[in-house]
């Protein structure tokens, strides 16, 4: 418990410093893989001194690293591995003073699974969602309370349902905020976070008066909530 | 592969006749469901009644009409737990209450059977007693606290990765 309790602190002691705060902040957002150009330039800072400190990083056990080539090609002439780095899968938690939420959500979601009442934490979540902050950009709640949405490359071939109905913009949540609950109740948890994301994007739009709609389209990884976009004005 | 294949069975009571309109979209999603089940890495087989399409026709309590059962071939618990939790059948479960009543119980079982064995009803029946009387054993486990294959397959081979009687943590 000590043990886990200090590799927490100094977790998050690695954080303290604003530069590597944005250097963890955008690699742990983005899907698969980052380098150090591409996280050097978003934090504005040059490659040696990204490098620094996402290796830093590494060490506190914040992020993974791997090496890649980048550029895609291979073979003689396609240059060395890149070391690349994305966020590491253990979870930390720094309760000052300790509190226990997690147990007590734990507790509840078994109870609540037991009952039955599936439907009734539903609509609560979904009326959670709709009083949220209003007239806000949907996606930017979303970002807020942590799910880390991005915008999923067209080319990829598992795309729309074919609804045909939007401009075809899939935005994918990399983060599922209930992760350890979403394991232990999938279709409970699962269920009440849809509710909850479809009610944080009713009656909102995105920047250009885009509107989404949450679906659920689970992937190996992340949430299993995706949003697409439905056509402006519609 | 291991000579084994694992076994699922999930029983629940509906909530209204399955010619309801509250079962109306359950039945509807079932064909696509299946179909998704059958191209999904790892399946198997499943349980079909007479009609053949799924196991709706299937009472697996005769003192009991709204009971039905569901049971399927796997070739692994992680093969099994990415249909259920990962692919749209999330979405379905997601929606369990608007159908069945919240059991009262375990209601689910899992256990490993030897290749080329289809369970029966009231196999899956047992399984799933066995597990609400004895908790997760080799016999009937859970997807929580699993089981691995047995060691050694029907016609005496060895594996050798598999440790049989040992829990595995969940996926």
């Amino acid at each position: 418990m000590a043990d886990e309790e200090d590799a927490a602190y100094e977790a998050v002691s690695a954080l303290g410093d604003p530069v590597r705060r944005r250097l963890y902040r955008y690699v742990a957002a983005r899907p698969g893989w980052t380098g150090r150009d591409a996280a050097a330039e978003a934090a504005g800072i040059s490659r040696s001194l990204a490098a620094h400190h996402l290796d830093r990083l590494v060490e506190s056990g914040l992020l993974t690293t791997s090496f890649q080539r980048l550029s895609g090609r291979t073979g003689p002439g396609a240059g060395r591995p890149a070391k690349v780095y994305r966020r590491a899968e253990r979870e930390h938690r720094v309760s000052l003073p300790p509190r226990a939420y997690d147990t007590l959500g734990r507790l509840l979601a078994g109870v609540v699974e037991e009952a039955g009442l599936d439907r009734e934490l539903q609509a609560a979540a979904r009326a959670a969602g709709r009083t949220a902050e209003p007239d806000t950009d949907p996606v930017t709640l979303l970002r807020e309370r942590g799910y880390q949405p991005f915008e999923e490359p067209r080319e990829d071939e598992h795309g729309s349902d074919g609804d045909g109905d939007g401009d075809g913009t899939t935005l994918r949540l990399h983060n599922c905020p209930f992760h350890a609950l979403a394991e232990q109740h999938p279709a409970l948890v699962c269920g009440m976070n849809l509710a909850l994301i479809e009610g944080l994007l009713a009656g909102r739009r995105s920047a250009g008066g885009r509107e989404w709609t949450a679906v659920m389209d689970p992937r190996r990884e992340g949430c299993c909530v995706a949003l697409k976009s439905k056509k402006n004005g519609s | 592969m291991s000579g084994f294949h694992l076994a699922q069975v999930n029983i629940a009571r509906l909530a209204a006749p399955l010619d309801s309109p509250q079962l109306a979209d359950f039945v509807a999603h079932l064909p696509q469901i299946n179909e998704l089940a059958e191209r999904s890495p790892g399946f198997v087989w499943r349980m079909v009644d007479e009609d053949g399409a799924d196991a709706t026709g299937l009472r697996p309590d005769r003192t009991d009409d709204m009971l039905l059962i569901n049971c399927s071939l796997w070739e692994s618990v992680e093969s099994l737990h990415a249909y259920t939790y990962r692919t749209d059948h999330l979405r379905l479960l997601s929606r369990r209450r608007e159908w069945f009543e919240a059991p009262d119980g375990p209601h689910q079982a899992l256990w490993w059977v030897p290749a080329g064995h289809h369970p029966t009803v009231t196999e899956a029946m047992d399984r799933v007693a066995h597990l609400r009387h004895h908790g997760p054993t080799p016999h009937a486990f859970t997807f929580r606290k699993h089981f691995p294959a047995p060691s050694s397959t029907p016609d005496g081979r060895t594996p050798g990765t598999d440790r049989a009687g040992s829990p595995a943590t969940a996926p």
